[in-house]
């Protein structure tokens, strides 16, 4: 039983003290008491909404159009492969320097093509939260895109065919016979996102590193600079594992659908 | 696509004469809109990475980078500084190469281990809890990575693996296991039990059967997990910024973000550096494209 002991070592170990570390009551008072904390929880979950949601379905579009038999459009899907096969530093270290502001390629290429004077990106807490959502959702949506290719693909040609016969075809197969059987594949997908992307700490870390004023932070980067700029771990374990409430369910859900064995991506 | 005009009441003939050219428009339209998607995604596809390249080649690292669109006189010697580590941020860069491919090398290997052992024991061997220890992994996915990172730098001081490349290889099996189990046992149900029922009659131990049987038939899915364990550990970045603090102990992830500490750093160091470590995954990526596919259809996924 290897995997129950590393499972006990470095899972049920580590989660029991974060929990423990975490126990004081009067932590999450502190913690409720921050400023910081309200917007930044805010912040994860305009993060956590937009991105996944909106990486979701047009990773599920997508999917759609990556099915096309012209011989450009495979090549495309290589180069949009690169999104996710590059790793996650670079990636987001290059978003970071597009978006510097007037030096950045973004803002230069907006002056040279159009003429218009980009924003500083990460001057405004609104515009560097979105930063971070499309630098996470351009990171990501290739793989989403990659499972709901093989979900359709999965799906078999004699179902189309016989509803391309009763009429069914473009727009109304999709919304008809498509979706409805990608939608259990949609669900676990989109409630895994989920878990993953409140998770996700990279992203903000290297693409707004909290700018302007740590207010574009989330919670996972709240936790780790209380823990290791502020010196107070307990605080920072309090942090995360506020949302952990949140998570239990939606991993309940997930482990169900699972379980169910109707999922085969 | 979907407005096809209605048939009923008018002869094949004039239905199909009357409706041409406006389907014909229709097609050119949707030919219209789907290069254009096309383009929008290459674009977006390829920018951060031509940024990267941009400066990269640019020459004058260590002034402001000039809002320039295309280098002026590209030069290839920040990749040259890289590779020799001509530059005090990059001192011992190959060490730290050497340490980042020991990291993801050896999470390949000790995931493969106990994902294939565990799934063995779940699949093969009938145990009475099995189903509770096969429900436990997707448990893991409630408490994201991240947030285990305080409690993990602590328990690393406890188990003296501080500043260890073992304390980054024990928390990347921790979760790249989950996600090797799923798959592994996912797979191992195409394999018919009645090979193990006949191994079992030869007298095989359910060692040999795991060793001569097991593994040889679960070769393709082992090596989907195997690649995605691989590149998780090698693009992983939080647990191998937190648990490694010495210069010798670095990794390149970590080198990279560190130019980030300093005011005036030469930014095309440090782009070459990141695309230097970029390589060997896309490159992996690429060469095995049809493997990790794969293994991306064949239940539970775990990036």
């Amino acid at each position: 039983m290897p995997y129950a002991a590393v499972f006990a070592a470095f899972v049920v170990f580590p989660v029991g003290y974060g929990l423990w570390m975490a126990r004081d009551p009067a932590l999450y008072g502190e913690l409720v008491a921050e400023p910081r904390y309200a917007r930044t929880a805010i912040n994860t979950l305009l993060y956590v909404g937009f991105g996944v949601n909106v990486m979701m379905f047009s990773a599920l579009l997508l999917s759609g159009f990556f099915l096309r038999r012209q011989w450009w459009v495979r090549v495309l899907l290589a180069i949009f492969l690169l999104c996710w096969a590059l790793p996650a530093v670079p990636a987001f270290i290059s978003f970071h320097w597009m978006l510097i502001g007037e030096q950045g390629l973004v803002d230069s290429l907006l002056r040279e093509l159009f003429g218009l004077q980009g924003p500083i990106w990460f001057n405004n807490s609104w515009l560097a939260l979105g930063s971070n959502t499309i630098a996470y959702i351009w990171k990501w949506l290739p793989f989403w895109t990659l499972v709901f290719i093989a979900g359709r693909l999965a799906i078999p040609q004699e179902i189309c065919e016989a509803a391309a016969i009763d009429g069914a075809v473009g727009v109304r197969l999709f919304l008809h016979v498509v979706f409805p059987l990608l939608a259990n594949i949609y669900v676990v997908c989109t409630l895994l996102a989920t878990l993953w992307t409140v998770g996700d700490y990279t992203t903000v870390l290297l693409v707004s590193m909290g700018a302007p004023a740590r207010t574009s932070d989330v919670l996972a980067t709240l936790g780790m600079h209380y823990a290791f700029d502020a010196a107070q771990p307990e605080l920072g374990v309090a942090a995360v594992m506020s949302a952990v409430p949140v998570l239990v369910p939606l991993a309940l859900i997930l482990m169900r659908r699972l379980h169910l064995g109707e999922v085969q991506l | 696509m979907s407005l096809a005009a209605p048939r009923s009441g008018l002869p094949a003939a004039v239905w199909r004469r009357s409706s041409r050219r406006p389907r014909q428009r229709r097609r050119l339209l949707a030919d219209v809109v789907v290069w254009a998607l096309g383009l929008v995604l290459l674009v977006w596809s390829l920018l951060p990475t031509y940024n990267m390249l941009l400066i990269a080649l640019d020459e004058e690292g260590d002034t402001e980078y000039a809002g320039i669109i295309w280098p002026a006189e590209p030069t290839l010697d920040a990749f040259r500084v890289v590779l020799t580590g001509d530059y005090w941020y990059l001192q011992h860069f190959w060490l730290k190469f050497a340490n980042s491919l020991f990291i993801a090398l050896a999470t390949m290997l000790i995931t493969l281990a106990i994902g294939s052992l565990t799934a063995f024991a779940l699949g093969r061997m009938g145990l009475a809890r099995g189903w509770l220890l096969g429900n436990f992994p997707v448990l893991t996915y409630a408490v994201p990575a991240s947030f285990l990172v305080i409690p993990f730098y602590r328990i690393m001081r406890i188990y003296g693996l501080s500043d260890s490349l073992w304390a980054v290889i024990a928390a990347d099996v921790t979760f790249t296991t989950p996600y090797a189990i799923l798959i592994l046992h996912q797979y191992a149900k195409l394999i018919p039990r009645e090979l193990d029922e006949a191994a079992q009659t030869d007298g095989a131990t359910p060692w040999q059967i795991y060793r001569h049987l097991y593994l040889p038939l679960m070769a393709p899915a082992l090596a989907a997990v195997g690649m995605f364990a691989l590149l998780l550990a090698w693009n992983e970045y939080i647990y191998q910024y937190i648990l490694l603090t010495s210069e010798r102990k670095m990794t390149v992830a970590v080198a990279i973000a560190q130019f980030f500490d300093a005011d005036e750093a030469p930014w095309n160091y440090m782009m070459a550096t990141a695309i230097v470590y970029a390589l060997p995954p896309v490159v992996i990526f690429f060469a095995l494209r049809r493997w990790m596919l794969a293994g991306l259809t064949l239940g539970g996924v775990r990036r």
